[in-house]
């Protein structure tokens, strides 16, 4: 049996450690709450901003555009949000692997990163990262999507990259965070028309309207994955925060009766040697 | 007129929902020029452009700055889809004045690295601001 004060050390060690854990917890429901009010706050832009794009492209079917063909070159630039600090579970790796193994897998990619640990991981597996911008991860402004977008866009229109994907993390609720590989363009026309909707007009050039929009677009959608991930890592990171707490509390318990269980028997011993002792000399 | 003669105009961001009412008129700068639209206009999609926008309702006007974007336009509505908009009362006057010698100065040098057309939406930004605030 270990001896008292290791036992005694080591609980200790756990408690501090517990401690810890028990703050991170606190200060990620916190920052959840915040990044989730975000999230839904971004909710109305986003879906008015699908349906106009949806409406813009039923109406030019015939125009040819990079936009909507996609680029000539095989390379695809992808974006993939994670978090710059671990402790949150599997939220960081599920979207490395969503790389490694999801759809793209074996294909030549050029990876933009946003958050430093999913560009580690990207790193480590041989992929090349042309734009690391991970500062934007923690609290993502417009301003910051917007800067991204055009530094994608602008590789997009030069010729480097075909197509254009995002890997970010869905924020479904508190417990279920599902990691998604979306592609930004060439963009997909839903198939379904809704037909009750009034006939669109625009009083700019068709072609010249799709040239603001689609770049907006895609802006719009990496804010909103950039909301929806930092949302989606504070859940995660309470989720595991939470079940560390629960596993040092445990681990305090057990110890705590097996320094008793010591300390008995430690008295016991003393015990019997002072009675021993006392009937030698008598 | 007897019938009420307004219709619902919703402005989003992406950060918020920034207004959500009626009006009588709303006028607002796009890509083809100024455009003032009324109830019962046929259904349109414009490109909007750093500026002023107008809403005229019974109880009287208000303005607010509106940055680029786009506006789908329905008989019974507006729904404006802005990058920013910012009430007068948000403006930051002397931040807008510096942002706009900095345009303008940047405009002036036109050097071979500066990007023209962003140089010029941040001129046309900084002048809405200062115009909403007037």
């Amino acid at each position: 049996m270990a001896s008292m004060r290791d036992i005694k050390r080591r609980r200790s060690s756990i408690e501090s450690t517990g401690q810890i854990t028990k703050a991170m917890k606190l200060v990620s429901t916190v920052k959840l709450q915040k990044a989730r009010v975000k999230a839904e706050q971004n909710a109305p832009y986003a879906d008015s901003m699908y349906r106009t794009v949806q409406s813009i492209l039923e109406r030019t079917c015939g125009i040819r555009h990079p936009y909507l063909q996609g680029g000539d070159s095989g390379r695809k630039a992808v974006i993939v949000i994670s978090s710059n600090r671990g402790l949150a579970g599997g939220y960081n790796s599920n979207v490395v692997k969503l790389i490694t193994q999801g759809e793209l897998a074996g294909q030549d990619l050029d990876i933009y990163a946003v958050g430093k640990k999913g560009r580690e991981g990207l790193q480590r597996a041989g992929y090349r990262i042309r734009l690391d911008s991970s500062d934007i991860s923690e609290e993502p402004a417009y301003a910051d999507a917007a800067a991204l977008s055009r530094e994608v866009l602008s590789s997009f229109t030069r010729g480097e990259v075909g197509e254009i994907w995002l890997a970010y993390t869905f924020f479904k609720n508190t417990i279920v965070h599902e990691p998604r590989l979306i592609r930004l363009l060439p963009v997909e026309k839903e198939e379904e028309e809704i037909s009750d909707r009034l006939p669109m007009n625009f009083d700019a050039e068709e072609e010249s309207i799709l040239e603001m929009l689609i770049p907006t677009y895609v802006t719009s959608l990496i804010y909103g994955g950039l909301l929806e991930s930092s949302a989606s890592e504070n859940g995660a990171r309470m989720q595991a925060m939470d079940s560390a707490t629960d596993n040092a509390e445990e681990m305090i318990e057990d110890l705590t009766l097996l320094y008793n269980r010591a300390r008995q028997s430690s008295i016991t011993q003393e015990l019997t040697e002072i009675i021993a002792g006392a009937q030698a000399i008598s | 007129m007897a019938e009420d003669r307004s219709f619902r105009i919703r402005i989003i961001t992406p950060e918020r929902v920034f207004y959500e009412g009626s009006a009588l008129m709303a006028e607002f700068n796009t890509s083809e020029g100024e455009l003032g639209i009324y109830p019962g206009h046929i259904p349109m999609t414009v490109i909007l452009k750093p500026g002023v926008l107008k809403l005229t309702q019974p109880e009287g006007k208000k303005e607010a700055a509106l940055h680029t974007g786009f506006a789908e336009i329905l008989p019974d509505g507006i729904t404006i889809l802005a990058e920013a908009a910012e009430w007068p009362g948000e403006i930051d006057i002397a931040r807008a004045q510096a942002a706009k010698e900095r345009a303008e100065a940047r405009i002036r040098e036109h050097r071979a690295d500066t990007d023209m057309a962003r140089a010029q939406t941040a001129l046309l930004r900084a002048l809405a601001r200062i115009e909403t605030l007037r």
